[in-house]
């Protein structure tokens, strides 16, 4: 029982940081019908810099601050000068955001050089609680938190502001939303740099989780993602948090008790969601 | 008379397909203004290119001497133009208040007080004002799509096919609210009921294969059987 929490707990933190990643992906996707392949490099480009601006300030809140900064100007950067052009054009998209991913994570090697680097959460998150024989890490505690938090707050953006509204009917009918007098690109640029802002938070996030980071880890957490989009449903927060849930506690469960699945588990989870609700958990 | 719009000579090309070849009209102010014609004349293109969303690729339109052909769809509608489109364009899942409130470019006092104004004109909407607005039925969903065009200070509506798909004693009701409305704003209807149209319209324009064919006040199309047979198929 202890091992099947601590294991729960694990795959929840783990599902946390991949909820970062993909609820920006489906909200671009969602919105804008941008497939974003870069989408990942902007995870490991807020891993980078929000580790640099850690051990420069020796303040773990300056490195979560500057890893926002970093993958909202990314995400200003790349929409507005590569992702604009290409709207509509989903084949022109799949190559542009490629070469994107490429181009970001060399950059990674040239700025912050090409070996691994090692990572630790702050003294105050670096402990952990015994709760009877639950170990309890505080810094996965800290990770779900972060990740309800972010849930709660884009659920309050969607329901309860302008621009959660504009975003949802932005989904069903772009050009009735511009008809009713509304820059709907604006809206997109906005949502694009929220999203990457996202992904960057969740890259810096990753770090001490892992302990050691690398510039690849944008492409391996980029297709992870990517599964719980589809598996939750393109567009959809609640579905993306849903199948983060599922992949990262699955994944736990199965590294733990049938090791040689675990990399198996995530494609065989979306085989069986896609067979049985081809548009994914909660998408239409 | 005032004109509040002017279209000369617009066309519009949509992929391959030079849809619109030479339309155009004016819009007096006050006046309800009627686009007639069969499937295909380029009624509804007509519309989308006055708001942006078909770009011409030749002609003018100018709303209130203004050219407004080159601006993007957000500021044509900001001018003061609202468009009624003809599939409705709603949002199915935002409700009834929702689809209201996200068109009104103000929130306040006078704004709330004219959006109260235009929910007046359409009890239905007050049943529903919580619900998506998906539930709606076709005739609910044509006064919320009017309602949300009304509910700005707009100076010019432009309605697409308003009675398509509608039980008749429905397309009275559309009616009777656009009748309504027109007291306060100038009206451009796109319909292909010519007898509802005849009863609301003030002038005319018979559009035929992309081109103005024929224009002028409604009195006369209405003696002129030749011309309702041969451009719109009325016998």
């Amino acid at each position: 029982m202890d091992v099947l929490l601590n294991l729960a707990i694990n795959g929840i933190a783990t599902g946390s940081l991949i909820f970062l990643l993909a609820a920006g992906l489906t909200l671009i996707f969602g919105l804008m019908h941008v497939l974003n392949f870069a989408h990942g490099a902007l995870f490991a480009w807020g891993a980078y810099f929000g580790v640099w601006m850690y051990a420069n300030t020796g303040s773990f809140l300056a490195g979560i601050l500057g890893a926002i900064v970093i993958g909202g100007l990314f995400g200003w950067l790349l929409e507005r000068f590569f992702v604009q052009p290409v709207y509509g054009n989903a084949m022109a998209q799949i190559q542009v955001t490629m070469g994107l991913l490429l181009v970001l994570n060399e950059l990674i090697k040239v700025f912050f050089g090409p070996n691994q680097l090692s990572v630790q959460a702050p003294e105050y998150l670096d402990e952990s609680w015994l709760v009877g024989s639950v170990v309890l890490i505080k810094y996965r505690l800290f990770v779900i938190a972060v990740g309800v938090l972010v849930f709660l707050g884009l659920q309050y953006m969607l329901k309860r502001t302008r621009l959660g509204l504009i975003v949802r009917a932005g989904v069903m009918n772009k050009e009735m939303v511009q008809a009713l007098g509304i820059n709907i690109k604006k809206v997109f640029l906005h949502v694009f740099m929220l999203g990457a802002g996202m992904a960057a938070l969740g890259g810096m996030l990753f770090a001490p989780y892992a302990g050691v980071i690398h510039a690849d880890i944008g492409m391996d957490y980029g297709i992870l993602a990517f599964i719980v989009v589809v598996i939750g449903g393109m567009g959809s927060i609640v579905g993306s948090a849903l199948a983060a849930l599922l992949v990262g506690v699955l994944g736990a469960l199965m590294a733990f008790y049938v090791p040689s699945l675990s990399l198996a588990v995530n494609m065989l989870l979306m085989f069986a969601v896609l067979l049985f609700r081809p548009a994914g958990l909660l998408g239409r | 008379m005032t004109t509040l719009l002017e279209v000369e000579q617009i066309e519009t090309h949509i992929g391959q397909y030079h849809i619109l070849q030479g339309v155009s009209f004016k819009a007096e102010k006050g006046k309800v203004t009627v686009l007639l014609g069969r499937n295909g004349a380029g009624k509804t293109t007509t519309l989308r290119s006055l708001m942006g969303l078909a770009p011409i690729s030749a002609g003018s339109i100018t709303f209130k001497g203004e050219a407004i052909h080159r601006l993007p769809t957000y500021e044509i509608a900001r001018k003061g133009i609202g468009y009624v489109p003809e599939d409705q364009g709603m949002f199915p899942d935002l409700t009834v208040e929702e689809n209201l409130r996200l068109a009104m470019r103000r929130t306040d006092r006078a704004a709330l007080d004219r959006r109260d104004w235009i929910v007046d004109l359409f009890p239905d909407l007050k049943t529903f004002w919580k619900k998506p607005s998906g539930l709606l039925s076709g005739g609910q969903k044509q006064m919320l799509a009017i309602a949300r065009a009304c509910v700005n200070d707009n100076e010019l509506l432009l309605i697409d096919e308003p009675s398509k798909g509608l039980a008749p004693i429905m397309v009275e009701r559309v009616m009777g609210v656009i009748r309504e409305m027109k007291d306060h704003v100038t009206v451009v209807l796109v319909e292909q009921n010519f007898h509802m149209a005849s009863t609301i319209g003030d002038c005319y324009y018979i559009l035929d294969s992309g081109r103005t064919v024929h224009s002028g006040r409604m009195e006369e199309l209405k003696a002129n059987d030749r011309m309702k047979k041969e451009y719109l198929g009325i016998a």
